[in-house]
Parts: structure tokens; C-alpha cells; sequence
């Protein structure tokens, strides 16, 4: 039973997927649980196979049978769980899982009538997301980005308003993206004569300095970086993630773009190496320019919105250079600080746009002025919110402030102290930004709690989106105090054995 | 040196949050709810008091809670310095919480539990600074200190309130996260260790550039140590209530920077390399000098009492700056006494400027020329803090004093000690003339006259402890002394 684990991670949502949609034809009720079975299947999965990797190593399946015997290498589909990606499975399934808890009450008010769709649309989003995690093979990535691409288009254009221009923006960027990686995965192929990851990795140091696999390994990372949202490619984001259901953004912002930096961190290190990336400093100083520049505009536009989910969605794009430069760093700290990232702010993300969903369920609307008072009436959501804000900015214990120290730590290792300041800035302007609300929220308002001040009545979010919000809130500290054990027996074995300390 | 491996340092810290947690739920009790508060006090008390006789034999106190980072775990260690900090924070929270009761009770201020609520948290992150084993500790209780103040900062939420408090912010966060943070890491990259009981951790060959670097980042870094330009936050926190600004911008907040920048000389650069590096610590002493003079000139122009007192207490953390930058052995003495005896002598004038506005409703100097005899006994009181912050005899200001005068001459900085005079006159000159001018100036106002009385008892009783404190503080300075000496021991030999 265990050595088929790794195909119940993505069987199951699949599985939801179908019958959500086949299901709530004849019980429109029946969609949520469904998926909600599907998940937990996937989840639990996910995280038994953390145990195993770190027991017993990388865990490699062949679909079907098909690859396990000699000669069958180039048909078969194989399916990977290692050091590399089995936290984040872990991040995503249960991010995921909370996510679909969390979105029961805003699903059946923003979309009402409409849930068996949203729900199998999510969960084939999940799949799409799992599959690119967990894929040993670089054409298949492709297939699972699509589907991933695809339901997010749809489930973006479910919103009011602007969400259908902004989707329709999101389907062309996404799909440039996926054309771009889709050709550099033709050009490897056409050199390597395999898709499969681990074979790739053998084949390509034999072909020396070919200009044909540069240029697929540049096709490649420009795909990713624009399915990423990486600066300049971030301009669909913000839209995207603001004008579309609540729900929707939930599980999008945490996942999507992660999900992405993941494969391009697979690519990076073990479709090709760190020695061929250290080997092309070009697209090194490159790619930690862009991730410089992508923390500071980031911060700065977040700095000047004055919608929430759009402050947020700008938060979005700055993290996204945190990741793209730990990596392109191109040492021990930098690569730790970006996988440890990847895992932390889907987190740290996924709790964010929980918080401003109960605010919004509440409020009715998400901007800046409308926040007066929200302390008094949501006190719960806004201690998560406070929280979650502390872990973003960077305030010890919790897990943004590890992936910070890692990420600074390579730079600094690095000299790249353009790449420190940034991250310096993107911390105090998420700290302005977390002061601002809270002098709206709470200080500039009479204190109910003195007499002839007008009473302001609490007036929480509903349990069931509550408790996700909370959950995931703490979660962040979870990550946090659990940094060693997590970065010694897990992150630590993903790096490749050559890197200097 | 012996260490016991032992959970107290924990039990210590947590007494207070429980208490926080206590008074969150039993917020609707007044009365309960302060009990918990004293309860918890007096717990923390009578723990830090059974370590004094290990500590004062050389003995430390460890635990490991967590590893956080390879080579950095989340661990307490308590040493001489850390448990005479320690001990201040905790008794001074008793007279203050009493004072408090006397404060906000009459006034019926809003928001009473969240008062007493964050300030327990801010008791036991100062106590946690004053325990950590290692810098990336010290850092996360550093923090926790300045987001659990700000609600005190912005207590009374009028636009005075939030600019303080935004600039609270301002300067705090953003020194700790732009300087000592990238700062911390540095070190943790060169060198891998952060520490303290090492006594230095760079290895010889680092370059010099590098660690004036470092110095200056850490110095301007921690800008709860006051040190000039980044002083600014302390005048504007000012808006804070009384008790707030009598016990964390007196005597916690603030000497948790100044605790945190002797830390790191003495723990991360160490006394030998400073000694040896004439650069390092002549950066330290003109820095410190600076400030020191400069902020009791401006404290002179000031008006209000309370921004005079927040100027003079600028003043008087560099002081300590200035001691551990001489890095003699009676220097180093000299600045750890200066903590308790500052901490006594302040807090006493910050509780007589809340005092004066309860009794007559003055926040200006200006405003209580010759008011004094309606309320003898607080500005007698007003007058015992002064001295003990001026440095005369008898209060304990004085023996701090003399260590750190002593120092100077050891050192090769001996123009510190015209530093040291030249500000101790400064003292006088903007201390003294409050309290001539309370007793026999015309009064001005002669409304205010009528109205003037002496503040209720809640209110006196705290004054009434910590103006003995300074007194007794200069005739029984041994134990503190024991303190001082056997930290300035172990910083001279790790």
C-alpha cells in the first residue's frame, strides 16, 4: 500500500473533481464533501510520504508499470516524491484542504447555485498544482500547468465586474508562459531524446556547451517566470487576484505562483545543475536583478493601494523575488531560504487572503476606509490578521522571519547587497502597511468600552471560516519553531552535494 | 565557570505572560485583576532573588528551548548583569502598577485591562532580552518589546497619541529590522556564532572595515539605547501615560537597548578586542559623548517635564554607552551600576511628573512656579530623584558615578572624564531650578494655586518607594556592587 502513495496524492483530488461535478448534478449538496474526501486522501498521503522521504529517501513511481523495466524508459510516465518537493505536496494538499473548509460559507453566498462547479474546478486547480509538484518528467509538468492554468482562468473569471478582463488578461500571459516552456522543453528533448527528469540530468553534462540546451533552458525559465508573475511579468496578478471570487483568490494566491517557483527550482537543480547555472552568470545577475526589482515595486505599489485584497495580491508579487533570487543565488543559504519560502508563504499567503476573506465576508467590502472599527467587531480574524502580518514583515519566531534569515544569509555570502536592501525594504514597508491599518482599524475610532462612545457590536466571521484562519494563523509560528528539524532533514538532503557550505 | 542546566530562567519569564493572560480574562474584576499582576510580580521577585547567591558565586543559569538556526538555538543563559537587570524591571513593576491604580483609576481611563495586558508582555520580553544566551534571542524578545508597547505608546488614541506612536514605530522597527537585523546576519555569516558567553566571536584576520561597519550598524541598530540621531521616538512616546513612561521609557524599554548594545560589545566584539582596537572603542566613546552632552543641552530649553526628563534620560543611557566603550574593568562596573541606579532615580521623577499632573494638572514646568508647597511631600521626592540622576551623595546615583569616573581614568579616553563632569553640571542645571522654582518662585497662575493639592495616597505610596530605593541604594550599594563587579570580571576575562 505504502509504494503507491505517491499516486493518491494526486488521484484523489482528480477523483474529487469528477465526482463533485458528477455528483452535485443530482445533490447540489454533495459537491463540497466529495472534494473534501478527496483532499483529506491527498493530504494524509502527503504527509506520510514527508515521513518516508525523510526515513528512507526519494520515493520514484512508474505510472502504470510502464519505464520500471529496461527499454520502456521513453513511454513511461514516472511520478517523483523527493527532499525537493515532498514539503511542499504537504503545503499544498493541506493548504488546500483548509482552504476548501474555509470556502463552504463564501461559496454559497458569493456563488450560490453555482458551488458544484467552483468545487470541481478547485479541485482540479489542486490536482494541476500537485501534479507539477510531484511530476518526474518535464513534458508532463507541461500537462499539469495547463490544467492548473486552466481551471484557474475559469474560476478567476467566476468573479463580478472586472474579473473577466482580468482572467482574460491572466489567459494570455499564462498562456505565453506555457508556450515559452513548452518550446524549451522541445529543445532539451530534441538533445536529450527523453523527458525524463533523473535521465535528462545524466544525459545533458555528455552534450557540453551546447547553444541549443541554453536556449531551452532560457525558454524554460522565461515560461516559468511569467506563470510565476515574476517582475515584469506580474501585470496580470494584481487584477487577477483582486476582482475574482474570494474564495477563488484563497486558494489561488498561496498555490499558483509557488507551485511555479517549485518547478523552476526543479529545473534548475536537477534537470540541470548548479554548477551550469553558476557557469551562466549572465542570466544569474539577470534573474537577481529581476527579483530586486520585483521586491521593490512590489512594495512600493502595495504601499500605495487602497483595496486590501490588492495591497495583498502586491505582497504576492514581492515574495515571488524573494524565492526567484534565494535561488539564483546560488548557494547553501540562498537555496534553503527559497525552499523553506516556498513552503512558508503559501502559508503565510494562504492565511493572509483567509483573514481579508472573513474581513470582506463581513465588511461587505475590502478597502482601507471601510476598516474602521474592524477591530472591535472582528477581533478574532483581526488577532490572525495582526499575526500573519507579524510573519510577513518578518517578527521572530514565526516562519517568515527564518526564510528572511536564510535569504539575507546568502546574500550577504554572495556580496549581492542590492538584493539585502530589498528584502530590508519589502519588511518595513509591510510593517507601515500593518501600522496604517491598525491606526484605522482601531486607534481612530472612540473606544466603545467609554461611556457616550457609540458601542460597536462584534460581529465575527462564521466558525467554519474562522477556525481555518486561526489554524493557519498559528501554523506560521508551527513553521516556524519546527525550522531546524525541517531545514536539517528535509531542505538540507534537496540541495545538490556540490555547493560550497 | 559552572553552569546549571535549569528551567527557572523560563518559569520566570512566563510568570508575567500568564499574568497577561490572567488579566485578559479577568478584565471585568478591576481589583482581581490587579491581584494577578502583584501576584505575579512578587513570584517573579522571590525567583530571581533564590538565583542571586548562585549567580553572585560565578555560577549561570542555562536552557535550551528550541534550535532555531544551526548554532543558534532560542536558549537562556542568566548571568551577574542579565539577573541585576532583571531584578530592577521586576521590582520597579510593583510601585508602578500601584501608581498605575492611583493614575487611571480616578481619571477613568479607557481600555484599563488592555493597559495592564500589554504591559505585562513588555515585562517579560525585558526580562527575556536580559536572559538571552544569544543574540538572535535577545533580538526576538527585542521585537516582541517594541509591538507589545506601541498599544501604551498610542493609549489614548488622539492624533498626539498616533503620531508618537508612528514614530515610535518608525524609528524602533525600523533601525532593529534596516540595521541590527542585516547586521546580526553578517556576523552569523562570517562567524557562525552569536553567543554571548564567548566573549567575542570574530576570528583575528577580520578586516577592520568590516567591524567599525558592524559597530556602528549594532550601535544605531538597537535604537532603544537613545543614542543620537535615532533618539528621536523617546520625546515622541512621551504622549504615553505616566506609569508607561515612568517604568519602560525610563527604566525597560530603554535600558534594553542600551542592555542590548553591551551585549554585543561584550559578547559578539568583546572587551579584549575593543581594548585592542583603539578605532572601536574611540567610535563608541565619541558617539556616546556626543549624545550625552548634547541631549542635556537640549534637555535645558525644554519646557515640558516630561520631554526634559525623556532628554536627560537620552543623557544618561549614554552614559552607560560611554562606560562599556572605555572597557576598563571599573568603566564596565560603573556602566552596569548605572543601570539600577538610573532606573531608581528616574522612575522616581517620571512617577513625580505623573504626580504633578494628577495634583494640579501641570504638564509645563512654567505651569508650577511656586506650587511646591501644596504639594511638599512629591516634590521632595522630585528633588531625591534629581540628585540620584545628577550623581550627588546620598543616593545611589553616586556610586555609579564615581565607578564610571574611576574608569575613565584607567582608560587611555581620559577626556571622558571631563565628559562625565561637564554633563553631571548639565544635570544640576536642568534639574535644580524645577525645584527652586516649585518652592519659592511667584506663582503665575493663581487658580491653579487653589485647586493644587497633594495627589491620593495610590499615588504617593509608589514615590514614597522608589525615593527611599535611591537612598538606600547609596548606602547599601555592596550587593548591587557584587553585581557589577562579578560581570565586569567575567567581560575582562571570558
Amino acid at each position: 500500500m505504502t509504494d503507491q502513495l505517491p499516486i493518491l496524492v494526486i488521484l484523489g483530488p482528480l477523483l474529487g473533481a469528477v465526482f463533485a461535478a458528477l455528483g452535485g448534478w443530482f445533490r447540489p449538496k454533495s459537491s463540497h464533501p466529495l472534494v473534501i474526501i478527496g483532499l483529506v486522501l491527498s493530504f494524509v498521503a502527503a504527509l506520510k510520504l514527508v515521513f518516508t522521504v525523510a526515513d528512507t529517501g526519494a520515493q520514484k513511481y512508474w505510472l502504470g508499470g510502464w519505464g520500471s523495466k529496461p527499454g520502456y524508459g521513453v513511454v513511461g510516465i514516472q511520478i517523483t516524491v523527493d527532499h525537493l518537493n515532498t514539503l511542499l505536496l504537504a503545503a499544498v494538499s493541506g493548504i488546500a484542504l483548509l482552504t476548501a473548509l474555509y470556502t463552504k460559507r463564501l461559496v454559497d453566498t458569493e456563488l450560490a447555485g453555482r458551488q458544484r462547479y467552483f468545487y470541481a474546478l478547485f479541485s482540479l486547480l489542486v490536482t494541476g498544482l500537485l501534479g507539477i509538484t510531484i511530476t518526474g518528467d518535464i513534458f508532463n509538468l507541461y500537462v499539469f500547468m495547463e490544467i492548473a492554468a486552466l481551471s484557474s482562468y475559469a474560476l478567476i473569471a467566476y468573479g463580478k465586474g472586472r474579473a473577466y478582463m482580468a482572467a482574460f488578461n491572466y489567459l494570455i500571459m499564462g498562456t505565453m508562459g506555457a508556450c515559452l516552456y513548452l518550446l524549451g522543453v522541445g529543445f532539451v528533448f530534441a538533445k536529450s531524446g527523453t523527458l525524463n527528469v533523473d535521465d535528462i540530468s545524466i544525459i545533458l553534462p555528455t552534450l557540453g556547451q551546447s547553444q541549443a540546451v541554453f536556449v531551452g533552458f532560457a525558454l524554460i525559465l522565461l515560461g516559468a517566470w511569467a506563470k510565476m508573475a515574476l517582475f515584469p511579468f506580474h501585470g496580470w496578478l494584481p487584477n487577477a487576484y483582486t476582482y475574482s471570487p474570494t474564495a477563488g483568490a484563497a486558494i489561488l494566491a498561496p498555490l499558483a505562483t509557488k507551485v511555479a517557483v517549485y518547478a523552476m527550482l526543479r529545473i534548475m537543480l536537477t534537470v540541470y545543475s548548479v554548477d551550469y547555472i553558476l557557469n551562466s552568470p549572465s542570466i544569474q545577475s539577470i534573474a537577481l536583478g529581476l527579483s530586486t526589482i520585483a521586491i521593490v515595486v512590489g512594495s512600493f505599489f502595495s504601499l500605495s493601494q487602497t483595496n486590501l485584497k490588492k495591497i495583498a495580491s502586491y505582497f504576492v508579487v514581492s515574495e515571488i523575488g524573494y524565492m526567484v533570487g534565494g535561488a539564483w543565488l546560488a548557494n547553501k543559504p540562498g537555496l534553503t531560504g527559497a525552499m523553506y519560502h516556498v513552503v512558508a508563504d503559501a502559508a503565510m499567503t494562504s492565511a493572509l487572503f483567509m483573514a481579508i476573506g472573513c474581513i470582506a465576508y463581513r465588511l461587505g467590502q475590502s478597502k482601507l476606509d471601510g476598516l474602521k472599527g474592524v477591530f472591535f467587531k472582528m477581533p478574532v480574524t483581526m488577532a490572525a490578521f495582526v499575526f500573519t502580518m507579524a510573519a510577513l514583515i518578518g517578527v521572530p519566531p514565526t516562519c517568515g522571519f527564518f526564510s528572511k534569515w536564510y535569504l539575507i544569509q546568502g546574500a550577504v555570502q554572495a556580496g549581492v547587497w542590492h538584493f539585502v536592501i530589498a528584502l530590508l525594504i519589502s519588511s518595513l514597508v509591510k510593517a507601515i502597511i500593518l501600522f496604517r491599518i491598525v491606526e484605522i482599524g482601531y486607534n481612530r475610532v472612540p473606544h466603545p468600552a467609554v461611556d457616550g462612545n457609540p458601542a460597536i457590536p462584534c460581529n465575527e466571521a462564521p466558525l467554519g471560516m474562522l477556525i481555518p484562519t486561526v489554524a493557519m494563523a498559528l501554523g506560521l509560528v508551527a513553521i516556524g519553531l519546527a525550522t531546524s528539524p525541517l531545514v536539517n532533514t528535509i531542505i538540507a538532503k534537496a540541495l545538490p552535494a556540490t555547493l560550497t557550505p | 565557570m559552572e553552569t546549571i542546566p535549569s528551567t527557572t530562567p523560563v518559569w520566570i519569564i512566563l510568570t508575567s505572560s500568564i499574568a497577561a493572560l490572567l488579566v485578559l480574562l479577568l478584565g471585568r474584576w478591576p481589583n482581581v485583576r490587579e491581584s494577578c499582576i502583584f501576584a505575579a510580580a512578587l513570584i517573579k521577585l522571590a525567583l530571581l532573588l533564590s538565583l542571586t547567591p548562585d549567580v553572585l558565586e560565578g555560577k549561570q543559569y542555562e536552557f535550551e528551548v528550541i534550535e532555531l538556526l544551526p548554532n543558534a538555538p532560542f536558549a537562556f543563559r542568566i548571568d551577574a548583569l542579565g539577573l541585576l537587570f532583571a531584578l530592577v524591571s521586576v521590582s520597579l513593576w510593583i510601585p508602578t502598577t500601584v501608581f498605575s491604580m492611583g493614575f487611571l483609576r480616578p481619571l477613568k481611563r479607557h481600555a484599563q485591562t488592555r493597559f495592564f495586558f500589554f504591559f505585562a508582555i513588555a515585562i517579560s520580553s525585558a526580562v527575556g532580552v536580559a536572559f538571552s544566551a544569544n543574540l538572535l534571542t535577545l533580538f526576538i524578545f527585542y521585537e516582541v518589546l517594541s509591538l507589545s508597547t506601541y498599544p501604551l505608546v498610542t493609549h489614548h488614541q488622539d492624533d498626539d497619541a498616533i503620531k508618537g506612536g508612528r514614530k515610535y514605530l518608525t524609528y524602533l522597527l525600523g533601525t532593529s529590522v534596516g540595521l541590527a537585523l542585516p547586521a546580526m546576519i553578517i556576523v552569523y555569516q562570517k562567524t557562525g556564532n552569536l553567543d554571548f558567553a564567548s566573549g567575542g566571536v570574530f576570528l583575528e584576520e577580520t578586516s577592520p572595515i568590516l567591524l567599525i561597519v558592524l559597530l556602528l550598524m549594532f550601535l544605531y541598530g538597537f535604537a532603544k539605547a537613545g543614542l543620537m540621531p535615532f533618539h528621536a521616538w523617546l520625546p515622541g512616546a512621551m504622549v504615553a501615560p505616566a506609569p508607561v513612561s515612568a517604568l519602560l521609557h525610563a527604566v525597560a524599554v530603554v535600558k534594553v537597548g542600551v542592555f542590548s548594545i553591551i551585549r554585543v560589545l561584550t559578547g559578539i566584539f568583546g572587551v579584549d578586542l575593543l581594548a585592542n582596537a583603539p578605532l572601536l572603542s574611540t567610535t563608541v566613546c565619541v558617539l556616546a559623548s556626543i549624545t550625552l552632552i548634547v541631549a542635556s543641552l537640549i534637555a535645558l530649553t525644554q519646557d515640558n517635564i516630561k520631554s526634559r526628563l525623556a532628554y536627560s534620560t537620552i543623557g544618561q543611557l549614554s552614559y552607560i554607552i560611554l562606560g562599556v566603550g572605555l572597557a576598563t574593568e571599573s568603566a564596565i562596573t560603573g556602566a552596569a551600576l548605572h543601570i539600577p541606579m538610573h532606573a531608581f532615580g528616574k522612575i522616581t521623577l517620571f512617577l513625580c511628573a505623573g504626580a504633578i499632573y494628577q495634583a494640579c494638572g501641570a504638564k509645563c514646568i512654567s505651569e508650577i512656579h511656586g506650587l511646591g508647597h501644596r504639594f511638599p511631600l512629591t516634590m521632595t521626592a522630585f528633588f531625591i530623584g534629581s540628585l540620584c540622576v545628577i550623581g550627588l551623595p546620598p543616593t545611589g546615583g553616586f556610586i555609579s558615578k564615581w565607578y564610571l569616573l574611576n574608569g575613565s581614568l584607567d582608560s587611555g579616553q581620559q577626556w571622558a572624564f571631563a565628559v562625565f563632569l561637564t554633563s553631571s553640571l548639565l544635570n544640576a542645571a536642568y534639574f535644580l531650578p524645577i525645584v527652586y522654582k516649585a518652592f519659592f518662585a511667584t506663582p503665575t497662575d493663581l487658580d491653579r494655586l487653589e485647586r493644587a493639592k497633594e495627589p491620593p495616597r495610590l499615588t504617593i505610596m509608589p514615590l514614597f518607594i522608589t525615593t527611599t530605593g535611591c537612598v538606600l541604594l547609596f548606602f547599601f550599594s555592596g550587593k548591587l556592587l557584587q553585581f557589577a563587579n562579578r560581570f565586569a570580571e567575567l567581560c575582562m576575562n571570558p
